[in-house]
């Protein structure tokens, strides 16, 4: 809402300068997001005439001027083209300054020149300007241009929150200046019109919900091609709307002055009588913005005997609307409820001034006010005869008493405000109230759309109250401790233990490129957005590697040769019912394993770098099997499960889509649910045997294939109570061992808790081993 | 007795010229060893009358105390030496730098949440969390933003394809509707934060579509808006460690708090805003059926980013998601 400081001031003037009302209206929740002065701080320039004008005697493009400017006249020497003898126009005295320009007694050209004709532009009032302004012909010589224009003036554009809509109007706003500094309101003297017009339309109200409440009336002989008087086009254009005639511009001026918006119809092109009612589906309009639309059910429209005519409360149509050529209008004042009007502009991709208040709520209470208002200016500019009002009416909304309690007002804030204080405020905000021990029963008037439980009056009190003055206090509350179980791991944690182990962490979208999720996840039906922001950010992430090889790429685009980064975000699946997110730990590696150094032989990340990685981050030990996974190299990838649990992946990024994201160098990737890491346990004690173990060592060969982890696996699943662990210490191809096959070296833990083993149980367990691998993996010993 | 002293003059020179130890025992047998001069004269001794023994031996004595003292000189003389060797042999350049190892780091978004979650836990919130994929319900309607209001066109909403799902999700706006599934699942008196993601259709210089809020939430029988004020001036000068800084309440609305306010906070002379809050809504409330009559409390939502950009001086909100190695490890701590 954009608004004339001048105008507001002509209803409400309270003794705060401009910035301070502007932090007035700011601190009473009307937000003032601009404040610009009218034009820049100037003076001594007057309105002038110039009365002769001649061509300079040495320059071409320059004028000589006598110029009258009071009693006195002037010469000035003038450049602009549309100077002439008659014009009347600024005129800079000597001695002003203006912004940027000094006016001195000069020379221009040899001819003596006692001050400057002035354009728009060099009165710092529009950013362009064609010649000096051309003033109109009564403007008084010699007056002050400030005053002439009004300039000692200032817009405020308020950014409105949207229970506000009593403040789309200069007398709303008005009001809420009274209930904040308490000064008088004087509001327009508005008179009933005299009828001198025997015309009249008959109303019929067909959706009286919806509209409870229409008047209207013909005003015939009226001039539409009046011109709109300079002090409304300004009070408009201050407000930030054109003037287009003089028709138009009073509805916009009864709109911004008292909210509520009208209509004007071309009387001579309505047919027979004018109905409200909702549309029926499929029926067409051609709106004043010259586009057509077809209606709904539920759109209300204004119809004449032919069909609808206005998309009621959003936009008049165009074969009913007010031309130069109008002779007799047919003006609407109506309140529709904002009930039926919420959403419907929008839906047709509209939004109006009009609209925009009935969707917040109107004042039912003046419309019929609204109505004789604009009469009254229609007569005056446009001339006329006023016809009798047509007034139908229905049932409209009923202000419902609110309670609202003292002491609980008192404790919901925190703060300290008499029961006169309150009473004293709810009557300058207008409201009609009884107290009785404490208690207040509030009505609020029609122009109050946001007051409807106690919550609201207390917002209403602390807002006049003021915030500024609401003490910060820290609340008394009775303590308890607060820790997480002891064997739980926070995300803290785990993004403590990347860092440690030198990851980097990164924060990237949660919304990526639908390729990343076809090839890295093979994910063809991925979770789209309706309405992306660019096509590559159009669907959810189904896991996070996409955005860990982007920062990838982009830093190596930036000079970088190897990184280590992590991301800890959620990723997002359809699920059996909706969507299902799942908080995912996601690492990458890429390039030289450590930072370039003379300390240590170069060489790039490999496959158990990352492995070591992901295993730093269990509480217990995850095992790593052999599966396939679209984005991975099908011989460096693996699942990785704790207990029977999948709860990640592990691999090389397949060499396709390395070449595709064009890294030249191997790049390494886990992604793992950061749950099963998060889990652990709390410590139990268990007795540290007094026997020690015993070691055996047991180098096996076999075949290329064959898992090192499944050997492990195998005989462990025997059970063997005093066997403790199997562990592989080396692998060895070469000498001694035949090609296609490998040495694989294990180490034995065996312990008994009771005794020291003896030779031939310790023979015995290592002799089932070396059977079960014999048999099952046609293990040998080397 | 012949005269043993030039054994002394002798072996000093039969010693220098040894270089290593047992080079130094051969040189030592000469005369010391089993048939070593001193040994022999040592043995010659028997041969004298017991009269002449004493001063005979005493003298052979002196020389071979003489000839050990010479050895064993000599052999600190190379142990040392050979030490010395070795040290310097050891010697490197201690100046050289240290082993390299990656050093890793936290993205300032993460370090200004965690700082956000301990000062909020130090005084016993707890952190609560809920899905970035909302229901309609969760986002709007639950916070007293039915279909059609015009506060949902203050929120650029991402709205998600649900195919022929008749419920429509989005991606949360807000963190507000963590709010409601911890009222949903917990009884008062209720303390939490809720950290996370959020997203609007919206992107400039100074606006992302993802970015990051944290919300407040406490409810109790007594809470005040005062107390509301107080809590978040005493967390933004924890946060930024100074106790001059004040918050201003400016009213202002939003459908799951009332009253609402703007806060500002005082920042280099001026004002601040840093996010939105007010007592919360009492059909919020209703929809989780918590008795509005006996509980009451306050709500608030920061802007992660802001107060990431204002403690560490980051002057473009697009830093945070461009994911720039030369801009992350600056926030290495």
């Amino acid at each position: 809402m954009q608004f004339s400081e001048q105008w507001l001031r002509s209803m409400v003037n309270p003794s705060l300068d401009t910035a301070q009302l502007g932090h007035a209206l700011t601190m009473a929740g009307l937000e003032v997001e601009e404040l610009t002065p009218v034009a820049p701080a100037f003076s001594h320039v007057v309105v002038a005439e110039i009365l002769e004008a001649a061509k300079h005697p040495d320059a071409d493009r320059l004028q000589v001027c006598k110029v009258k400017v009071g009693e006195e006249i002037l010469q000035i020497v003038c450049g602009a083209a549309n100077a002439r003898a008659g014009l009347k126009a600024p005129c800079a005295l000597v001695g002003a300054e203006l912004p940027g320009i000094q006016i001195k007694q000069a020379k221009v050209r040899g001819v003596e020149s006692f001050g400057m004709m002035c354009s728009a532009k060099e009165l710092g009032i529009a950013t362009e300007a064609n010649g000096i302004l051309e003033l109109p012909a009564d403007a008084p010589v010699g007056q002050d241009i400030r005053e002439y224009l009004a300039l000692n003036d200032s817009t405020y554009t308020l950014k409105l929150t949207p229970n506000r809509a009593d403040c789309l109007s200069i007398l709303g706003i008005a009001r809420d200046v009274v209930a904040m500094t308490g000064a008088p309101i004087t509001v327009p003297v508005i008179d009933a019109a005299a009828v001198s017009s025997h015309l009249a339309k008959t109303v019929t109200l067909n959706a009286p919900d919806a509209c409870p409440a229409y008047y209207g009336r013909v005003i015939d002989g009226v001039n539409a091609q009046a011109k709109t008087p300079d002090w409304m086009v300004r009070r408009l254009e201050r407000s930030g709307i054109r003037s287009i005639s003089a028709l138009v511009d009073i509805t916009n001026y009864v709109l911004l002055e008292l909210g509520q918006p009208m209509h004007a119809f071309d009387h001579a092109l309505l047919q027979g009588e004018v109905e409200v009612r909702f549309a029926k589906a499929g029926e067409k309009l051609v709106l004043l913005n010259d586009t057509e639309v077809t209606l709904k059910a539920d759109d209300l429209v204004i119809a004449d005997g032919n069909g609808p005519v206005a998309l009621a409360g959003v936009m008049g149509g165009k074969p009913s609307s007010v031309t130069d050529a109008t002779q007799a209008i047919f003006l609407e004042s109506a309140f529709f409820t904002p009930d039926v009007m919420a959403g419907k502009a929008r839906r047709l991709g509209l939004s109006t001034d009009s609209s925009y208040r009935f969707e917040r709520g109107v004042d039912f209470g003046n419309t019929l006010n609204a109505l004789e208002r604009a009469t009254a200016l229609v007569l005056e500019i446009c001339g006329g005869q006023a016809g009798a009002v047509t007034a139908v009416t229905a049932q409209l909304p009923a202000r419902k008493q609110v309670t609202l309690r003292h002491a609980y007002l008192l404790s919901v804030l925190g703060i300290d405000v008499s029961l006169v204080q309150v009473g004293q405020l709810l009557t300058q905000l207008g409201f009609a109230y009884t107290e009785a021990n404490g208690v207040f029963q509030v009505s609020a008037p029609s122009f109050r759309f946001d007051i409807a439980r106690e919550e609201d009056l207390i917002e209403e009190v602390a807002r006049l109250h003021g915030y500024e003055h609401i003490p910060a206090l820290t609340p008394v509350a009775p303590q308890s401790m607060l820790v997480a179980p002891e064997a739980t791991r926070s995300k803290h944690w785990l993004r403590d233990v990347m860092v440690n182990q030198g990851y980097q962490e990164v924060v990237t979208y949660s919304f990526v490129d639908a390729n990343w999720e076809r090839d890295l996840y093979g994910n063809a039906q991925p979770i789209a957005l309706k309405n992306p922001i660019a096509s590559n950010l159009s669907v959810m992430r189904s896991g996070l590697w996409g955005g860990l090889l982007d920062a990838l790429d982009y830093n190596l685009k930036r000079q970088q040769t190897r990184a280590m980064l992590f991301e800890l975000g959620a990723r997002y699946e359809k699920g059996a019912q909706g969507f299902a997110e799942t908080l995912t730990l996601s690492g990458l590696v890429y390039g030289s394993q450590q930072p370039e150094q003379w300390a240590a032989e170069a060489r790039t990340f490999d496959f158990y770098d990352a492995k070591a990685h992901v295993e730093a981050l269990f509480a217990q030990p995850v095992r790593f099997v052999v599966e396939q996974h679209p984005a991975l190299h099908p011989g460096q990838s693996a699942r990785i499960y704790l207990g029977d649990k999948a709860v990640g992946w592990l691999g090389k990024l397949h060499p396709q889509w390395q070449q595709q994201y064009g890294l030249t160098s191997a790049c390494y990737l886990f992604e793992l649910d950061a749950d099963a890491a998060l889990a652990t346990q709390v410590p139990a004690y268990s007795e540290v045997s007094k026997f020690l173990p015993v070691r055996r060592d047991l180098a096996m060969v076999v075949e290329q294939s064959v898992s090192a982890q499944a050997m492990i696996d195998a005989v462990m699943n025997e059970n063997i109570s005093q066997l403790k662990q199997v562990k592989l210490f080396d692998v060895y191809h070469g000498k001694g061992v035949p090609e296609n096959k490998k040495s694989l070296a294990f180490l034995v833990l065996m312990q008994d808790t009771c005794k020291t083993m003896v030779d031939e149980e310790v023979d015995t367990i290592v002799a089932k081993i070396l059977n079960n691998w014999s048999s099952k993996f046609a293990a040998s010993l080397r | 007795m012949a005269d043993l002293n030039h054994l002394i003059a002798e072996a000093a020179q039969d010693f220098a010229a040894c270089h290593d130890v047992p080079a130094l025992e051969n040189a030592k047998a000469k005369y010391l060893g089993k048939s070593g001069a001193l040994t022999e004269a040592l043995k010659g001794l028997g041969k004298l009358t017991a009269e002449e023994r004493p001063a005979a031996g005493a003298a052979i004595n002196v020389v071979k105390q003489a000839v050990e003292q010479a050895l064993n000189d000599r052999r600190d003389s190379i142990l040392a030496a050979a030490q010395a060797k070795q040290l310097a042999s050891e010697t490197i350049d201690v100046t050289l730098p240290a082993r390299a190892q990656s050093t890793g780091g936290l993205h300032p978004v993460t370090l200004t949440l965690r700082r956000v979650e301990e000062l909020f836990h130090s005084i016993g919130f707890s952190v609560a969390d809920g899905p970035e994929i909302e229901t309609d319900f969760y986002n709007f309607t639950a916070l007293n933003i039915p279909d059609n209001h015009p506060a949902r066109a203050m929120h650029d909403t991402f709205y998600i394809d649900s195919g022929n799902d008749s419920m429509e999700h989005v991606l949360r706006t807000h963190t507000s509707p963590v709010q409601v599934h911890y009222m949903e699942n917990n009884t008062p008196p209720l303390k939490i934060i809720a950290p996370g993601r959020v997203y609007r259709v919206d992107s400039d210089a100074t606006h992302s579509p993802m970015f990051h809020q944290v919300e407040g939430l406490w409810v109790d029988e007594q809470i005040s808006f005062a107390n509301l004020k107080g809590v978040v001036q005493d967390f933004l000068q924890k946060f930024f460690e100074r106790d001059d800084l004040t918050v201003r309440f400016r009213p202002s609305f939003f459908p799951f708090t009332e009253p609402s306010a703007e806060m500002d906070m005082s920042w280099n002379g001026g004002w601040l805003e840093i996010g939105g809050c007010g007592m919360v809504h009492p059909e919020v409330l209703k929809h989780v059926n918590i008795d509005s009559d006996k509980y009451r409390g306050f709500a608030f939502g920061l802007g992660v980013e802001r107060l990431a950009m204002l403690r560490y001086g980051v002057n473009d909100l697009r830093h945070f998601f461009n994911n720039d190695l030369r801009f992350l490890q600056q926030f290495i701590k």
